[in-house]
This record gives C-alpha cells, sequence and structure tokens, in this order.
C-alpha cells in the first residue's frame, strides 16, 4: 500500500511543535481523511475543526505546505508526497491548540455591520419583483462559506494584525452583498471608510487567489465599494452627477 | 453549589440548523431572553449542505399549486403514517415561511417576471422547490444566521450537551461542557427546543456531518421523551460512491429535477420498470413525456426518477445485486445527455447545478457536462424522532421540552420528500421557538437536580480516568459497519436479531472507552461521548424495525416484501420502561380530519 507523512502541528498558544505521521494512502483522498486517519489510529487527541467534508461548510481551513485551503477539498494526488506534508493551523487568528483556531473575531466583526433593510414591497402581497439579471452579482458574493481563508492570507490582518480598525475580505464582500442587494436601503459607506477601514485594502488580490468559491472578491467587491465610497468622500460633483442619474433611471422603469 | 458556569435563559434552543435558528429568531421576537447551543460554529449546521430547495406552494411557476396539492404529496409521500396535523400545518404555513427569508435579505432564484423561482422534484406533484442553484441551504442558513445576530440572542459556538437537567417531569435545564477548553457549563431555562438534526453518523456510508449522532433523540429519550418512526431512515438514492474517501457524500436530486437519468451497465433506464400503483396517474410512461415534463411541459407527468426516494433507493440496490451496476457498485446517473436535447448544455448544467460540478471535477476527476456520475444509496435523514404535539411541537411527555426539525417525527410519515425538510425546520421551528416562549412566560425558574450534574460529570470524565481501554474511534467505526450491514436499506428480521446482539456488546464495549491527551478541544473524548447517543438510536431504529413487520416507505423487509395484510396502520413508539429497558409500542393512527380525507379523496 502507497503511503504518505505528514508534518502536523501539535501545540496551543503557549507553544508546540510538527509532529510526524506516516498513514496508508487509498484513491480519491484528501487531507482532511488523513488528518482523521491520524486521529483515529496514531493521536486521537489530535485537534481538528470540520463538519461537511465536501466543501460547503468552511470549518477545516488549514495552511497546507505554507498555502490556505479547505483540508476537504485538498487530494493528496494534488500534492508531491515524496516529502512530508505539512500541516498547519490558520496563522492570523490566535491558536487555540494543533489544527484550530479562534475565529470568534470574524463573528464579533459582522456584528458590527448593519443588517440587511428593504425597501417596501413591490406587490400587495407583500413580495417584491427582482430581475435574476439583478441579483447575479450578489449571489456570487453570497456562496461564501466562511471558512475565513481570505482572512488568513489578507496580510493587513496576518502581517500587521490590524482586526481592530480592518474587517478584512470576508467582510466586505458580505458588505457588498448587502450594498448590492436590489432591495437593500441601508447606508453603510461611513462606516466602510471609517469603522470598516476598507481604505487598508491595497488591492493584492491574495484573498481572490485563495478563495475556494471562486468569489472574484476583490474586482467584484471591494473595487466597486471603493469607488462607492471615493464618490461619496471625495467627488462631490460626480456624487451629485450620480444622484441625478440614478433619479432619472428610475423614471424610466 | 456547583463549580460550573452557570447560564440563565427564559428559553434555550440546543442546535443551531435551521430549525434551532428559526426557533431562536421566533422566541427572542416575543422578548424572552434566548441562548442557543451551535455543536459547531455558528453558520456550519447540517442545514448548510442542503441542496434541491425549499418545498412551498407559492403557485410563481405552475399556478395550479396549492396547500392542499402540496399536503396531499407530503402524505402520499408518507404512505399516510404521517401526523396529518402537522402535514396541514406545514402545507399551508411553508410559503409565508419562504417569503419571511426574502424580507430577511435571501436571493433565491427567480422567475422571468421577478418572483421566486420553483424547481421539480420526486414526488411533487408542481414545480415547489424554492432554490438559490444548488445551494439552497447555505442560503437560508446564512440569512438566518445574519438575521438573528441582530435579534438579541447570545450565542454558545463549540458547545455540546450531554444530559438535560429536570425537577419532577418538567425539563428544567442542560449540562453541557465547551469545546475548547473542555469546560463543563450548566444552562437553567424555564423551556427547551431541540433542534438538533438527524442521525446519519450510525452508518458507515453517510451524506451527515460528524455532528448528527442523534444527540436530541437520546437526550430526549433518556429525559423521559417518546421516540416515535424510528424505523423510518432515510437512503437518499444517489450519493458519490467513487473515490472510497468521498462516498456518502451527496448528490442533489436536482439533477435529476433537471432531467438527469439513472441507467445501469447496459445504459438502461431501468426506473421505466417499476413504478408503483400509488403513483402510476402520475408518472410518465416513455422516455420522451419525461424530458418533456422537466422542460416545463405542464401536460407532461414526471420521469419515474422523480419518484419517491425510498423507491429509487431500492431499485438502485435491485440493480447493483443483479449485477447491472457500475463498476464500483453504484448505478449511472447521466446529465450530460441532455448535451443532445439542448443548445449550451454544459452552460446550463453548471449553471443550474454549480456545486454539482465543482464537486465531481474536484473529488473526482468527473466532468458532469461531458460524462455520467456514479452513484449509490446513502444514509441522509430520519423520518422517525421526538414525538411531539403538532402544534406546540411540545414533547408528549415531558413538560417544558420542544423540538423541531430533524429531531422530531411526525410530518414525514414513512418517507419524507425531497425539500420537505427545509420547508420542515421553517415551519415548525418558528412554532416551537413561538410555543417554548409561551411556556417560559408561563412558568419560573426552576432548580436543577446537582446530583444529576455531578453524575453526569463524572460519567463524562471517567474515559480519561481508564488506563486501559477501547479507542473510541475504532468504536464508532465497529456501530457504522454494524449498522451498515445489519439494518440498512434492506433488513431481515434474522439480522436485526443479530444487530440487537451487536448492540449489547458494543453498549458494553462503549463503558469501556479510553481517551488520552487533556479536557482541551480534544477529539477522541467528543467522540467517547457522542457513543451513548449514537447507540441509544440505534438501538431505538433496530427494535422499531424489528417491531414492523411489513415493508412501507423507507423501512423494507426482505422477509415481509408487501404491507400488512391485514390492513393495521400505526405509529411505533420508543420510551424507557421502568426498568430502565427501552420498549416498543404499537400507537394505532389518529383518525384524519374528514375534511382531509376527502382532499386526499379528490387528489388520488
Amino acid at each position: 500500500m502507497k503511503k504518505a507523512t505528514f508534518r502536523i502541528w501539535r501545540g496551543d498558544a503557549n507553544g508546540g511543535k510538527f509532529e510526524q505521521y506516516t498513514i496508508d494512502i487509498a484513491e480519491g483522498m484528501v487531507v482532511l481523511d488523513a488528518v482523521h486517519q491520524v486521529q483515529a489510529q496514531q493521536a486521537n487527541d489530535l485537534s481538528v475543526r470540520w463538519n461537511c467534508k465536501a466543501g460547503k461548510c468552511g470549518s477545516c481551513s488549514a495552511e497546507i505546505n505554507g498555502r490556505p485551503k479547505l483540508m476537504c477539498m485538498t487530494r493528496l494526488s494534488d500534492l508531491p508526497l515524496d516529502q512530508p506534508v505539512l500541516l498547519e493551523p490558520m496563522k492570523a487568528f490566535p491558536l487555540i491548540r494543533d489544527l484550530v483556531t479562534d475565529v470568534s473575531w470574524n463573528y464579533r466583526a459582522k456584528k458590527m455591520i448593519r443588517p440587511f433593510k428593504p425597501r417596501k414591497p413591490d406587490a400587495a402581497d407583500g413580495t417584491w419583483r427582482m430581475d435574476q439579471a439583478d441579483i447575479d452579482r450578489v449571489q456570487e458574493f453570497r456562496k461564501c462559506i466562511e471558512c475565513y481563508l481570505c482572512q488568513d492570507v489578507c496580510h493587513v490582518l496576518r502581517e500587521h494584525q490590524l482586526n481592530n480598525v480592518f474587517i478584512g475580505p470576508r467582510l466586505l464582500v458580505y458588505s457588498a452583498s448587502l450594498e448590492m442587494h436590489p432591495l437593500d436601503v441601508e447606508d453603510r459607506l461611513e462606516a466602510l471608510k471609517k469603522a470598516h477601514g476598507i481604505g487598508y485594502c491595497n488591492i493584492t488580490k491574495c484573498c481572490t487567489t485563495v478563495c475556494p468559491e471562486e468569489i472574484t472578491i476583490t474586482d467584484n467587491a471591494i473595487i466597486p465599494l471603493k469607488e462607492r465610497v471615493a464618490d461619496r468622500f471625495y467627488d462631490p460633483l460626480k456624487r451629485i452627477f450620480r444622484f441625478l442619474r440614478s433619479k432619472t433611471s428610475s423614471l424610466k422603469h | 453549589m456547583t463549580p460550573y458556569d452557570i447560564y440563565d435563559y427564559d428559553v434555550l434552543i440546543i442546535g443551531a440548523g435551521g430549525a434551532g435558528l428559526r426557533a431562536a429568531i421566533e422566541a427572542a421576537a416575543t422578548g424572552v431572553s434566548v441562548g442557543l447551543i451551535c455543536k459547531s460554529l455558528l453558520g456550519k449546521a447540517h442545514t448548510v449542505m442542503a441542496e434541491g430547495g425549499v418545498a412551498a406552494a407559492l403557485a410563481n411557476v405552475d399556478e395550479r399549486d396549492s396547500w392542499k396539492v402540496h399536503f396531499t404529496d407530503t402524505m402520499r409521500g408518507g404512505q399516510y403514517l404521517n401526523n396529518w396535523r402537522m402535514a396541514e400545518l406545514h402545507a399551508i404555513e411553508a410559503p409565508d415561511r419562504v417569503r419571511e427569508l426574502e424580507a430577511w435579505g435571501a436571493l433565491f432564484d427567480r422567475t422571468k417576471d421577478g418572483r421566486i423561482l420553483q424547481r421539480n422534484f420526486g414526488g411533487h406533484k408542481y414545480p415547489r422547490l424554492a432554490h438559490v442553484g444548488d445551494r439552497t441551504g447555505l442560503e437560508m442558513i446564512r440569512t438566518l444566521q445574519d438575521h438573528g445576530i441582530h435579534s438579541g440572542m447570545e450565542v454558545h459556538m463549540e458547545h455540546t450537551i450531554i444530559t438535560l437537567l429536570k425537577e419532577g417531569d418538567r425539563v428544567t435545564g442542560a449540562f453541557g461542557y465547551e469545546r475548547e477548553k473542555g469546560r463543563f457549563v450548566i444552562f437553567r431555562a424555564k423551556a427547551i427546543v431541540l433542534a438538533t438534526g438527524g442521525i446519519g453518523r450510525a452508518y458507515k456510508i453517510t451524506s451527515n456531518s460528524w455532528e448528527y449522532t442523534g444527540d436530541g433523540q437520546s437526550l430526549a429519550y433518556h429525559a423521559g421523551a417518546e421516540l416515535m418512526d424510528m424505523e423510518f431512515v432515510q437512503f437518499h438514492p444517489t450519493g458519490m460512491v467513487w473515490p472510497p474517501s468521498v462516498q456518502g457524500i451527496l448528490v442533489t436530486e436536482g439533477v435529476r429535477g433537471e432531467g438527469g437519468i439513472l441507467l445501469n451497465k447496459e445504459k438502461q433506464r431501468f426506473m421505466f420498470q417499476d413504478i408503483p400503483e400509488l403513483y402510476r396517474n402520475q408518472t410518465a410512461d416513455n422516455e420522451e413525456e419525461g424530458w418533456r415534463y422537466t422542460q416545463g411541459d405542464r401536460q407532461a407527468r414526471r420521469p419515474p426518477e422523480l419518484l419517491t426516494r425510498d423507491h429509487v433507493a431500492r431499485c438502485i440496490v435491485r440493480q447493483i445485486k443483479e449485477g447491472k451496476g457500475s463498476p464500483h457498485n453504484g448505478v449511472y446517473l447521466d446529465i450530460s445527455w441532455i448535451n443532445s436535447k439542448l443548445p449550451n448544455a454544459a452552460e446550463h448544467i453548471r449553471k443550474k447545478l454549480p456545486s454539482m460540478y465543482h464537486q465531481f471535477i474536484k473529488l473526482a476527476d468527473i466532468d458532469i457536462t461531458k460524462e455520467p456520475m456514479e452513484v449509490g444509496p446513502t444514509t441522509h435523514y430520519v423520518m422517525g424522532g421526538i414525538r411531539v404535539d403538532a402544534d406546540t411541537q411540545m414533547s408528549t411527555t415531558v413538560p417544558g421540552l420542544f423540538a423541531a426539525g430533524e429531531c422530531a417525527a411526525g410530518l414525514h410519515g414513512a418517507n419524507r420528500l425531497g425539500g420537505n425538510s427545509l420547508s420542515d425546520l421553517l415551519v415548525f421551528g418558528k412554532r416551537a421557538g413561538e410555543y417554548a416562549a409561551k411556556f417560559a412566560r408561563e412558568h419560573t425558574h426552576a432548580s436543577v437536580s446537582e446530583a444529576t450534574v455531578a453524575t453526569a460529570a463524572k460519567a463524562a470524565l471517567a474515559p480519561f480516568e481508564r488506563t486501559k481501554g477501547e479507542n473510541p474511534f475504532q468504536l464508532q467505526y465497529d456501530l457504522q459497519e454494524m449498522m451498515q450491514n445489519l439494518a440498512g436499506i434492506v433488513r431481515r428480521e434474522d439480522e436485526l436479531q443479530q444487530a440487537m446482539e451487536e448492540l449489547k456488546k458494543l453498549q458494553a464495549r462503549a463503558e469501556e472507552v479510553k481517551v488520552s491527551g487533556n479536557r482541551e478541544y480534544n477529539g477522541g473524548w467528543h467522540t467517547a461521548l457522542d457513543l451513548r447517543n449514537l447507540l441509544t438510536v440505534s438501538e431505538a431504529v433496530a427494535r422499531s424495525a424489528i417491531e414492523r413487520k411489513e415493508s412501507v416507505g423507507a423501512h423494507f423487509r426482505e422477509d415481509y416484501p408487501t404491507k400488512d395484510t391485514t390492513g393495521a396502520k400505526y405509529n411505533l413508539v420508543a420510551a424507557k420502561g421502568a426498568d430502565g429497558a427501552m420498549q416498543i409500542r404499537r400507537e394505532p393512527l389518529p383518525p384524519i380530519r374528514a375534511d382531509l380525507q376527502q382532499i386526499i379523496e379528490e387528489m388520488k
């Protein structure tokens, strides 16, 4: 039987080290299968967070050979197995134990973003009408599985630890999904500029590269939000023009 | 006083999938204090994996649809063993629950005139499933999560409850641990809602995540609640079968709803060979008619691939047993054939079934727009669960204890229709939250039993104290292997009796599990603590399966291949006897209200 070796980080906030485990591998295995095998056979107390094992819940984020990935969607056949596979927890978040990190900050930060607020219903029965074409781009953002790999790789959060002034790519995508929602009437631009620190993003697109849902985070979510913020706060003439244009286009409907 | 952290809530919700979140939102809206316990992180619960859609008779795509048709479809699909009142409430209220999600920000796919689009699904007469591509569950849980966090509830992530606390008959709290440090926690509550989902982890091949260990059913049972219909375990006809590491992962029924067909290795559409009498009038008798149905032809009848899940799963098993299966013990599910029917078929498939495309390309090197998938049955859902009052969702025997969603019984009878689970958790999650809040307002906090807490804490820590003993993971594997082989999709008396023997041995072994390391985020310890729940629900499944000596819905007995010839109609109820052993009794079906019976007759 073919074998593979894994060097898995074992430890908590007080320190730790890489431990080496060798296991038998079968066709089609993903990294999470390997971790489960290690846990079941060699290290029962290994800490790993997972749920669906189908790329839909975003729980098993980790760094595989230094790259942020979902363990359940990374196949062993795509990794060089002639050397040990390096498995580490996400670096941008406080370590709990082994491969598990404390991602609770993302939940606290999300709560600070003003929630969805719909316009008045379009029809007498209390429902709305929306064209599919108008929701396509928001549906892209709503594919997000909150794996936080984009947060993990964002240098503003990872290297500079600026999470008290910057909400990070995941929550900018969330903000975009609200701001571009055809029914939403809430205003989040001032918060995006000030409390949520959209200006800290300097568009290196690392987040887009790692997104397992292939959401075009920078181009489709962050840059349009930056433009809206710039229009509002840095270009009063354009703002008036846009205001007038939006009035005339709404008259055409 | 106990040395543990204590939290007080009016209403405590255990489980944070769709049902738990919907219950929490409803309870919090009434002004009571609400605590929500998640076994995992918020937004990761099993609802996130639901794919095809949420069933509700909105009649946006076909105006002939109504709650009455939905009610009849649900009852027929459940072989009329459903709780008719729940089926009625569900069909009537589901449309409002779906529209409410839109008001909270959900973005369902649209019809041409801008309303919520609906798709075809097995057992539903008209296109009825509101959906977002094939990631409807994600849309639902995220909508509920993002709405819920602003409703005032307190969320306890990565907490697991290990026992319910009572005073007299009434439930008064819950005792459990938080995962990070392994500390014990006491929750005192005036009312508790269980919304913990299913039992799929009792089987080897399953679409369910690690959380699905029957926690709610087991907690309720040990607290004196009744379980009902536990013999009815749904094996979804289409799970992945290859490669081995992805075995069991769900392939949505939406593939068949969009025109996908089932083929054996001889390329025959075998589903046309066996159409049950109950569905003959509604089922296409040729391939062309079936195709027209999936493309919205209102005169056409549905293809046999869209018969109910119990039937399709059994037809697949038969093909495999007859040697007509695919190389890896499955059959073929082909959507790529629509290339011969539609221009831009590949693009159409990627748009309608994006996660299926992604899943097969990534995990199996299969491009579903070009070649067929290999699929086979996978443990998916349990129709049975905690026996509750239809209107309030309160346990029939434990005051203050409510249950909603998959962990409750009644709505689905002997077989659940696809899409009725997401609507179930919305309709009855709301009701459970509403009535739990009402119960809480009418009652005061009662004490929790310190003795129960002390006993539970001691039992939970015992595996750390053993110097030798069993590996909890190995025990879980052995249980899963045994249930798969002896209490699976095709059942026999001798095998079920053998399952009972094996369960006794496994229960004894579970008393001897050993875990290593400390209490911090210790996967071995968590698995050890889940074993009791898995063993309890497995026993309920096996005992009920022995007692029902007929084949009906999802329960198929090879030794009794037809329905009860005497015409007896009953539900099976499991409860803990005075001696502590599980008792199974037959409960005659309550007579259905005359006006509902008439609706069923009219639509036959």
